[in-house]
Order: structure tokens, then sequence, then C-alpha cells
């Protein structure tokens, strides 16, 4: 008896996160932006924060591509026109409709206080955020680390991103 | 509705610690918030509440950000001056509702 209610006491019992890795692996408007608002979140919460971007998630942090990053007009169901029809997947397919749908998502996003990827960064490290590119990604996509955003700590191995991941209270976060 | 004492003055407050009527705040309030949460509160500290409470009074939404182009303090400031969770420290301390903002 006495077992059971130390038991269920234990359970109860709350461990408040201290330290979120979040890995992005995709470079669409939406897939990146998960990934800043979780990351800036999370630094505006106190917890530590590492970031680790690696694959098409790399756009984020390239100086050429961060703040005109597109998002995918063509096999995403979810898309909708202004008022709610269905977006026509034959109509994303079509010469500039794709620029001009994420030109409009990021005005939508400018009026909502989110700020441009790169000023989006700068306020995660601003908080003490840390941000991580893949070195596996970058030898495929030949960058370099002076292509990337100033902001960037470090290129890593999975390993070494790994070894910053350690800790009780810790998650990692795949976006 | 929970009540506490600051500063002499008995105010209304959520569980989570956090005033629900910003008319009963004072800059002495303030202090003795701060003092619970470590802080000795400087001019620099009242323009930030002074600013959160001014954009709250107009029902626009607190960010991060908004506090960066605010002209008083950088982002890296803010986090300077309030430690830890700026926005809510700040919030708690400025005598407003918690920030509902995600940014």
């Amino acid at each position: 008896m006495r077992l059971t209610s130390k038991i269920q006491n234990m359970s109860k019992e709350e461990f408040p996160l201290k330290k979120v890795c979040i890995i992005c692996a995709k470079g669409t408007i939406e897939d990146v932006y998960a990934a800043l608002v979780m990351s800036n979140g999370a630094v505006m919460e106190g917890i530590e924060t590492k970031v680790f971007f690696t694959f098409f998630g790399l756009d984020a942090i390239t100086k050429k591509t961060m703040d005109k990053l597109h998002t995918g007009t063509v096999g995403n169901p979810a898309m909708r026109m202004p008022g709610g029809i269905p977006f026509p997947t034959m109509l994303g397919g079509l010469p500039g409709v794709e620029a001009g749908v994420s030109a409009m998502m990021r005005s939508q996003m400018e009026k909502l206080d989110i700020p441009p990827v790169s000023e989006f960064l700068e306020m995660i490290t601003a908080g003490g955020g840390e941000i991580y590119a893949c070195k596996l990604a970058m030898d495929m996509f030949k960058l370099e680390k002076s292509d990337l955003w100033d902001g960037v700590s470090a290129v890593l191995t999975v390993g070494e991103f790994y070894e910053k991941c350690g800790g009780l209270q810790t998650q990692i976060i795949f976006t | 509705m929970a009540q506490k004492t600051l500063a002499g003055v008995t105010v209304d407050i959520t569980d989570e610690g956090y005033m629900t009527n910003p008319l009963q705040w004072t800059k002495e309030i303030a202090k003795e918030i701060a003092k619970e949460e470590g802080l000795e509160l400087t001019d620099k500290h009242f323009a930030v509440l002074d600013f959160l409470r001014e954009r709250q009074q107009k029902g626009e939404n607190l960010t991060i950000r908004s506090v960066g182009n605010s002209g008083i303090v950088d982002i890296k400031g803010f986090y300077g001056l309030f430690p830890g969770a700026p926005m809510k420290k700040a919030a708690k301390i400025a005598g407003i509702p918690k920030p509902a903002s995600c940014v």
C-alpha cells in the first residue's frame, strides 16, 4: 500500500526541460520556421537550446538562401487559396506561383511579428541559443563554413552533436 | 482569485504570480516582485517595464522582437536585464498578464 502511493507520487513529480536539441533537415519556409519558433520559444523560457541544421535545412543558415526560402506549392494537400478553397496541384506547378505564394506567406508572418530567418537566428543566439551545421550535408552540398551565416557556432559531425545533447531533462526534437 | 500583499498593498494575483489588475501596480510593488526573482531594478529595467505596460494597455502583442525594436534595449540586453525567461519575468514585474505570444 505504502509502496503504491510512493509510486503514484513519483509519477506525478515534474521534471522541467533543461535542454532541447532541435534538428532541422528540411528547407521549406514551414519546416524551417517550425524549428526556429520552437528554438526561440525554448530560449525565451530559459531552456538551453542547440539547433542542428542538416540536408536541405542548411538553406536556412546559408547566407545566399536564408531569407529567400520557399514553400512547396505542389503535393501539399493542406495548401489553400486565400478564402480557403483548396489549391489545385496543377496551378502550383506554373512558373512564378511558388515564388508568389512564398512571398505571400512571408508577408503574413511579418504581420505577426515573426522575423525573417536571419533576424530570427540573431534573436535565438542573442538569448544564448547555439546554431550548428551538419558536416556530412555540407560536404554533400559542397558548402564551406564561409558560405554560412556568421552566427553559426560550428560545423559538427553527428557524433559531435550528440556529445552536446547529453544530460538529464534533455530532449532531442526532429522537426 | 488569490491576493498577496506587496509593498504594503494588497493586490490580485494569479497562481503563477502575475498581477491581474495593472492599475494596482506601483514601482514599489515592482521592486518587491523583482526582489523575489533575485533582481535589483535599475532605470533601464523600469524603461522596459514602462514600454511593456504601455503596449499591453494598447492591446498589442508582446513579443521579444518588439522589445528589441523599442530603442530601449536590444534583445541581448533584454536577456541580460531579466536573465532566464525575460518576457515572463518582465511581465510579472511589470504587473501585466502572462504573455500569450509564441515569439
